[in-house]
C-alpha cells in the first residue's frame, strides 16, 4: 500500500469535482473563473498567435532580427505576450536554416511557449517524445516523416528551466508575394515545435 | 525522462482535441488559479508531481499527475484552518543579484554529479557531463531551493551545449548538439 490515501480510488472526474470544491472552499479559486479560464485555453490561446510571428518575421528583416535577439520584446510589437507567461525567464526563437534544424522538448515536464504555441499537444508530453527527442532526434523525425540530410546539424532544446523556446521554420519555396496573413496560414504548430519543415 | 528506453513510437494525431476529457481542462485551469493563490509556487507544484510513486506517474497520464500532485498539496497544505497566504504577485522568475556571472559564453564546464531527493533542474542523463557555454542569462528564481521552502536564493542561468557523443556514447546520433538550461551550482569549470 502507497500513501495514496488522499488521492482514493474514484474516478479523475470525480476526484477534480473533490478537489475543486475543497479549493473553492478554502477560497483559492471560483469556479466560474475555472470555467472561464478553461474556455480561453480551448479558444483564444493557441498557435495561431506563433504563427503569424513567424509570417512577420519571414516578412519583416528588421522584426526577424528583433526576434531572434529577445523574443518577449518582439511579440509584445504584435500585441502578444500577455500574463499567459508571466513566470518565464525569456523567450527564445531559434531559426532553421539549409544547415541547422532545431527541435524542441522538455525532458523534465512539459515547458512549451504558451505565449505563441498555447497549450502543448498530448504527444509533446508524452515519455516516448520526451525520452527520445535528445537520444535519437533524427531516427524520432524520421518517423514523423521528417528525413534531414546528414549534413544538417540538429540542435535539440531541453526546455529545462523558465526559458521557453521556439523555431522560426525555414519559408516554403514558392510563397513569395503572399500577404502576411496568407503566410500565416501556412504555418503549423508542428513546424513551430521543429518536427516537421513546411 | 531524457534517453529512456521501452516507450515506444510518438503517436502524433492530427487535430486532436486540447483535453479529450473535461476534468482534464478543468485540472489544467485548477492548477494555474491554485498557484496563483499561494497553494504552491511552481517548483513546489512540479517536485509534488516528481513525488509521485513511479507507476503511478506512468499510469495516471499528464493531467491525472497534476491531479495528484493538487491532491498531495491540498492534504499537506490546506488541512488546518489557517488561511493561505497570497503571494503578493506572480510574475516573472527573473532576479536581481548583485555579483557577477561566474561563466562566459565558450566557457567548457562540467555537471556535477548529484542525485538529489528533492527538486533539481539538472535531468538526469547531463549529469557528469561536459559541455559549453552558449548563452548567459539573467539570475532566477533556484528550483531547487524554491521548491521546499528554502527561499529563492536566486542563482545564474545558462544554456550549455553538449555534444551527442559526451551524452550517448558511442552509439550517440552524428550531427548532433543538446543544448540544456543550467543553472550556476550544477557547474563546474573544466579543461
Amino acid at each position: 500500500m502507497t500513501a495514496d490515501h488522499q488521492h482514493g480510488s474514484d474516478s479523475p472526474a470525480t476526484r477534480t469535482e473533490a478537489i475543486e470544491a475543497l479549493l473553492v472552499k478554502k477560497g483559492l479559486v471560483q469556479s466560474a473563473a475555472v470555467d472561464a479560464l478553461v474556455e480561453r485555453y480551448e479558444q483564444d490561446i493557441g498557435p495561431l498567435r506563433g504563427a503569424r510571428v513567424v509570417a512577420q518575421a519571414w516578412t519583416d528583416p528588421a522584426f526577424r532580427a528583433r526576434l531572434l535577439e529577445d523574443g518577449m520584446p518582439a511579440i509584445r510589437e504584435l500585441g502578444f505576450g500577455d500574463n499567459t507567461d508571466a513566470h518565464v525567464a525569456r523567450l527564445v526563437v531559434k531559426e532553421n536554416t539549409e544547415s541547422v534544424h532545431n527541435l524542441i522538448v522538455c525532458t523534465l515536464c512539459s515547458c512549451y511557449p504558451w505565449a505563441v504555441l498555447g497549450l502543448p499537444p498530448a504527444w509533446y508530453k508524452s515519455p516516448a517524445y520526451r525520452s527520445r527527442a535528445v537520444r535519437e532526434p533524427r531516427r524520432l523525425l524520421g518517423e514523423l516523416g521528417l528525413d534531414l540530410p546528414a549534413d544538417v546539424e540538429v540542435r535539440v532544446w531541453d526546455s529545462s528551466a523558465e526559458v521557453r523556446y521556439m523555431v522560426l521554420p525555414q519559408r516554403p519555396r514558392g510563397t513569395v508575394g503572399l500577404s502576411v496573413e496568407e503566410l500565416t496560414g501556412l504555418v503549423t504548430r508542428d513546424s513551430m515545435i521543429g518536427v516537421e519543415q513546411l | 525522462m531524457g534517453g529512456m528506453h521501452g516507450f515506444g513510437a510518438v503517436d502524433r494525431r492530427p487535430d486532436e482535441a486540447l483535453f479529450p476529457e473535461a476534468w482534464q481542462g478543468r485540472v489544467c485551469a485548477l492548477a494555474g488559479y491554485a498557484i496563483g493563490a499561494g497553494l504552491a509556487n511552481l517548483d513546489a507544484f512540479r517536485h509534488a508531481v516528481e513525488r509521485m510513486p513511479a507507476d503511478r506517474y506512468l499510469a495516471d497520464g499528464y493531467y491525472g499527475r497534476w491531479l495528484y500532485a493538487l491532491e498531495t498539496l491540498a492534504a499537506e497544505r490546506l488541512g488546518g484552518d489557517a488561511a493561505v497566504e497570497r503571494p503578493d504577485h506572480v510574475g516573472s522568475v527573473v532576479r536581481e543579484v548583485d555579483r557577477e556571472a561566474r561563466f562566459a559564453a565558450g566557457d567548457a564546464v562540467r555537471t556535477w554529479n548529484r542525485h538529489p531527493q528533492g527538486h533539481t533542474r539538472l535531468p538526469g542523463y547531463a549529469r557528469d557531463r561536459r559541455g559549453l557555454i552558449a548563452e548567459v542569462h539573467p539570475a532566477c528564481v533556484y528550483p531547487d531551493t524554491n521548491a521546499d521552502s528554502r527561499g529563492e536564493s536566486p542563482e545564474y542561468l545558462y544554456t550549455v551545449a553538449f555534444d551527442s557523443r559526451e551524452l550517448w556514447g558511442e552509439e550517440a546520433e552524428a550531427g548532433v548538439a543538446v543544448y540544456i538550461d543550467l543553472f550556476e551550482p550544477y557547474l563546474e569549470a573544466t579543461e
